[in-house]
């Protein structure tokens, strides 16, 4: 049993289900307090969008701080909603090669989600 | 681990309902919900920045009954899971865990998930309609 220098922490290590520490379920609740004055901030805009045509609405979310929340939105967003997934399949897949596939699958939508809302932000932002 | 044939303990179905369980289920279906809806914010951004036209299809399409039908589960979806949410982060930071707190705070966030969805709506319609 003392055949090596390793503790028995660093031993365990690793070895739960989760695989990893608490970084994620740290990133997960920063993330949720986040969206609470985003969500507010989010639905008054949506609101003051509403039927006033393209022109109008461009205007609002080229504004530089519509802009930059939009974008802090759609990063916090996807993070919150790919860790709260994540905790979903780890949960109720237990066939490790499917979970491996939807786990890939989930970080690779929100990536090109949050990808393709940053773009279409600097776009509307930066005139085209 | 799925595939062992040992007994398993109590589930679902051997429970009483009651609002802690109903509203646990329900912040979990709301988040698997709203994950997808996030589509709807990738696809409402993408048409304000490919011009007039597409724009004009997508707020044709949420203004549509569908649409509306969609975007009001939507936001009653929001709401809650964002109600629901504070209770977590209460909990989280160690407060409201006794009984009747518990069941207080689940109502609360419930009915006012209900009040803001239809104050949200009321603007909505106030303003003629969806989109």
């Amino acid at each position: 049993m003392r055949s090596h220098l390793r503790t028995p922490l660093k031993r365990v290590r690793g070895l739960g289900s989760a695989k990893h520490g608490t970084g994620a379920f740290v990133i997960q609740r920063l993330t949720a307090i986040a969206l609470v004055p985003l969500f507010v901030w989010f639905v008054w805009l949506a609101l003051s969008m509403l039927h006033d045509g393209y022109a109008a609405a461009h205007t609002m979310v080229a504004h530089p701080a519509n802009a930059v929340l939009m974008a802090a939105f759609s990063i916090a967003l996807f993070w919150h909603a790919q860790l709260g997934l994540q905790v979903v399949i780890e949960d109720y897949v237990h066939t490790r090669w499917l979970e491996f596939i939807l786990q890939a699958l989930v970080r690779f939508l929100a990536i090109l989600g949050v990808l393709a809302c940053l773009l279409a932000i600097a776009r509307i932002a930066l005139g085209s | 681990m799925a595939q062992t044939a040992r007994p398993l303990s109590p589930h679902l179905q051997i429970y009483k309902w009651q609002i802690t369980m109903a509203l646990s289920i329900l912040h979990r279906a709301t988040g698997i919900v709203l994950a997808l809806g996030s589509l709807l914010l990738v696809s409402g951004l993408l048409s304000l920045a490919s011009g007039p036209d597409t724009y004009a299809r997508f707020a044709a399409v949420a203004g549509s009954l569908p649409g509306q039908v969609l975007l009001f589960g939507w936001t009653w979806a929001l709401c809650y899971h964002l109600l629901n949410g504070i209770r977590h982060l209460a909990w989280d930071a160690g407060h409201g865990y006794d009984i009747p707190t518990v069941t207080v705070t689940g109502w609360v966030a419930v009915v006012l998930s209900l009040v803001f969805t239809f104050v949200i709506w009321g603007v909505v319609l106030m303003k003629g309609g969806a989109a």
